[in-house]
């Protein structure tokens, strides 16, 4: 642990990218092998399975610091981080000695697993009084999750690529997918990368940069191909030898979600691998989006879902073909190989093409962008004809032009404080809009404000609490936001009748008066645009 | 029950058989005040009462005032009460203010810290019937290290970037945590201050509290004149155009709300150092258990939770709406509660 803690102290007193790396480099390089997995693994989102919930440890906290449980959980709400109030409020260790190597360490938690609660309630008070407030925190943090230093997963990459000499996307190839840290030797993880081997493992996905000009900057529109932004959930579909899967962009295995996509396993070539999107399929576009979140989320599909919302792979990108990786290819040739392969698979599968879409120049195509909605999309990509398949962000060669969002004015009744970065400010709202003289709450929004606007209004909140609700406070309906989104739908679940799609705050709107802010009738409105 | 020694209303905390008002946040005729950070001393009074050791920074604030100075544990008669001040340890002639009326005592805790700084006159508890707490920090999560501990941590910092050719720039408060932190860092190199910290420190220096030089950085004086320098300025200063003419700086924050993590994380700051000039959750417990008191008042910080604490621990304990803390020299940043 101590590593491990001396590496979190290193990265946490920095906010300079720099020094991160040379932190994360040196660590790579002294750490202990085991450590350096688990240590790629926290930094990579993958974690132990939990053996202790959230709710046990914080009642044996509150035992230990000799506190009632509603007293931690005002100190939880203040300082927004479950593993750090429990470092917290902990009283000091008795005996601090040499504290376990972090392997061996998130070796013991996982042995915890299926032990009665007596059992593992001694084990980590048993820690717990062996560890300084730091490795207290970490070890809490290894057993709540949400491992997060400040350490983007790119960072955590490049900082392995200068510690090894491995090429940087090689590793992050490697590094992808479903390997285990538990099973997973250092020099394994970290090795050049041969075609062999790959079983089910996905390639990092190419992200596209949003396009804040119009396309004229680009240049020469003969250079561009264009497409639909679908609103789904971006995927990989791998077809190996023994392997078929589908990758969520979070790396989450998900082909068990979507069962219609298994007669793909039997028809398409080995060793092919789709980059597409996967949406709801209506008769000949995708339904919108939360026809699909009626089944993220699930372990089994009822077949009701499957028959209202059957599942479609848009393939955007070929990026391997008979078992080759062709993502160093330009765009156009990889296109023209998948439209091959597409074209070669017999018809009833549930798998097309996103279309390419034809456009005469920028003015063409910016017509076309507005007619999105109507075709149940974003916006548009745009795509460099002779771009490779690149790994992650890469500004220059993919654009996505999305719609311009909507936006509605609403007031703010409801305030709750936030986590992490944002403890102990208020920064989740409950927004309304008028229905005659009420006000029905609509939506939620967290984001879009700068860090002194979220200060503000969180002294304003201080002031201006009507009733508290545990962490939640019920405000004077007096401060009007521009609340921005990119759809909107009908929704029985919700009061208001709709569910909106990605809002966020655009803009706090001093100058408006609450008797100013939309109406709900306004909402309606929308949401017959939306439906075309 | 006879009438309360002390009453609150909105202008402050009111003595009716005295007729005066203890820290009032209104213009008064005549006030009571426990220490000089803006929040207790206000501009606007008729007449002040303070301590000796607090005047000279309060009248450097507000100016040309009719103020009365008193010494700490001196009994001083207005009306039918008997008023006494006695150290509050918080900062340099701060007190706790005890309201005597016919053998009932009250005391107005005004902000106060337990620990002995080596600067501000310890804190003394007193017998009293019913207690006036401040809670800023009146949370469980709230528990400072020793003083010494603190104060090496901040010395290995400043002579890190001491010897990486860093600039050293520790914002805090400046009456008061300033001079806390001069008074109690390892002096290896120049300490440098920002204007508003070199006239409170010229002030205290000239009262006789024991100070370490320091130099007005400005025209002449700057990372140049003065390498490894340790520059003390108030926090409004971290990350602005001042700070950076100081060359390569390594900027730190040193306050009670940089025990959490989040906090700290959200000024983007690298370096946060838990020093605060409040009493941390021991020891307002300790302090309240110490006074003997039945009754306690919980004004400014953490209200709620800690009036719950103190009657589950068996205290007759309300809580009373003031407006302290809002323009403090320890505001929480941003959330009252």
């Amino acid at each position: 642990m101590r590593d491990f803690a001396a590496l979190f102290a290193a990265l946490d007193g920095t906010t300079k990218t720099g020094a991160k790396l040379a932190a994360l480099t040196a660590y790579f390089q002294s750490a202990p092998e085991p450590d350096r997995v688990w240590t790629i693994a926290l930094l990579s989102g993958r974690r132990p399975k939990r053996s202790v919930t959230a709710t046990e440890l914080r009642e044996w906290a509150a035992g230990a610091a000799g506190l009632p449980l509603w007293l931690f959980e005002e100190s939880y709400a203040m300082v927004g981080d479950l593993a750090e109030t429990i470092a917290l409020i902990l009283p000091a260790p008795l005996h601090e000695d040499e504290p376990p190597s972090l392997d061996q360490t998130i070796r013991a938690l996982m042995a915890l697993t299926g032990q009665s609660s007596e059992a593992r309630r001694e084990a980590i008070l048993r820690v717990w009084d062996r560890l300084g407030q730091t490795e207290r925190l970490l070890f809490n943090k290894l057993i709540t999750g949400g491992f997060r230093m400040g350490v983007s997963q790119g960072l955590m990459t490049r900082a392995l690529a200068q510690a090894t000499g491995v090429d940087e996307a090689v590793l992050a190839h490697r590094l992808m997918g479903d390997w285990l840290p538990q099973h997973t030797a250092f020099a394994d993880l970290v090795a050049e990368d041969t075609a062999t081997g790959l079983g089910s493992r996905p390639y990092p996905f190419a992200l596209a940069a949003p396009l804040e000009d119009g396309p004229e900057t680009l240049g020469d529109p003969q250079d561009w191909r264009a497409e639909w932004k679908w609103d789904g959930i971006r995927g990989q579909l791998i077809q190996r030898e023994g392997a078929f899967a589908l990758w969520s962009r979070g790396e989450e295995l998900i082909t068990d979600r979507f069962p219609e996509f298994a007669p793909l396993a039997d028809f398409l070539p080995r060793g092919t691998v789709i980059d597409g999107e996967v949406v709801a399929w209506g008769a000949d576009r995708p339904l919108p989006f939360a026809e699909l979140q009626k089944r993220i989320g699930r372990k089994t599909v009822p077949k009701r879902l499957l028959l209202d919302a059957p599942a479609r792979l848009l393939a955007y990108d070929l990026l391997e073909d008979g078992g080759e990786d062709i993502r160093p290819l330009p765009y156009a040739t990889r296109r023209a190989r998948m439209e091959a392969m597409v074209a070669a698979l017999p018809a009833g599968l549930p798998l097309g093409l996103s279309p390419d879409i034809a456009f005469a120049g920028w003015a063409d195509l910016a017509a076309i962008r507005a007619t999105a909605r109507a075709a149940q999309a974003e916006g548009l990509m745009l795509k460099r004809a002779t771009s490779p398949y690149f790994v992650g962000r890469k500004r220059g060669d993919w654009w996505k032009w999305k719609l311009d969002p909507w936006s509605v004015d609403a007031v703010m009744i409801y305030a709750q404080a936030g986590h992490g970065r944002r403890a102990n400010l208020f920064t989740d709202f409950t927004f309304a809009v008028r229905q005659g003289n009420e006000l029905v709450p609509f939506t939620k929004a967290y984001s879009g404000l700068t860090d002194a606007e979220f200060a503000e209004i969180t002294r304003w909140v201080g002031k201006n609490t009507l009733e508290r609700f545990g962490p939640v406070r019920r405000v004077k309906p007096e401060l009007v936001f521009e609340i921005a989104f990119e759809g909107i739908q009908e929704s029985p679940r919700h009061k208001s009748g709709i569910a909106l799609r990605f809002p966020r705050m655009a803009r706090w709107r001093r100058d408006k008066p609450v008797d100013e802010i939309d109406t709900i009738e306004g909402l309606r409105d929308l949401l017959n645009v939306a439906r075309g | 029950m006879a009438d309360p020694v002390l009453t609150f209303t909105d202008r402050g905390i009111y003595c009716p058989a005295g007729d005066f008002f203890i820290d009032p946040w209104r213009p008064v005729d005549r006030a009571l005040i426990t220490h000089g950070h803006s929040d207790h001393a206000r501009w606007g009074h008729r007449r002040y009462l303070a301590t000796h050791q607090a005047l000279p920074v309060i009248r450097h604030r507000l100016g040309q005032i009719d103020a009365q100075g008193i010494g700490y544990g001196e009994a001083f008669r207005i009306g039918g009460v008997t008023v006494s001040f006695h150290p509050a340890g918080h900062v340099p002639g701060s007190a706790q203010i005890a309201v005597e009326r016919d053998g009932e005592v009250w005391v107005v805790s005004g902000d106060y810290k337990v620990e002995p700084d080596g600067l501000a006159e310890p804190f003394a508890p007193v017998r009293c019937h019913a207690f006036i707490s401040e809670c800023t920090f009146g949370l469980p999560v709230f528990r400072w290290r020793p003083q010494a501990q603190v104060m090496a941590d901040i010395s290995r910092w400043w002579a890190a970037n001491a010897a990486a050719g860093k600039t050293s720039i520790l914002g805090a408060y400046s009456f008061g945590k300033a001079q806390r932190l001069m008074a109690g860092v390892d002096p290896i190199g120049p300490i440098l201050t920002h204007g508003a910290v070199e006239e409170t420190t010229a002030i205290l220096r000239a009262q006789g509290y024991a100070l370490p030089d320091t130099i007005r950085a400005g025209q002449g004086v700057d990372a140049k004149t003065h390498p490894g320098a340790l520059v003390i300025a108030p926090p409004s200063a971290l990350g602005s155009a001042w700070a950076r003419k100081f060359g390569p700086v390594d900027e730190a924050f040193a306050s009670g709300w940089m025990a959490v993590r989040g906090i700290r994380r959200r000024r983007s700051l690298g370096t946060g150092f838990t020093v605060s000039d409040h009493a941390d959750w021991d020891g307002l417990n300790a302090a309240i258990r110490a006074t003997g008191c039945e009754r306690v008042f919980v004004t400014h910080g953490y209200t709620a939770p800690f009036r719950r604490w103190l009657a589950e621990q068996g205290y007759d304990a309300g809580i009373v709406a003031t407006e302290f803390g809002d323009d403090a020299e320890e505001p929480l940043p941003e959330v009252a509660e």
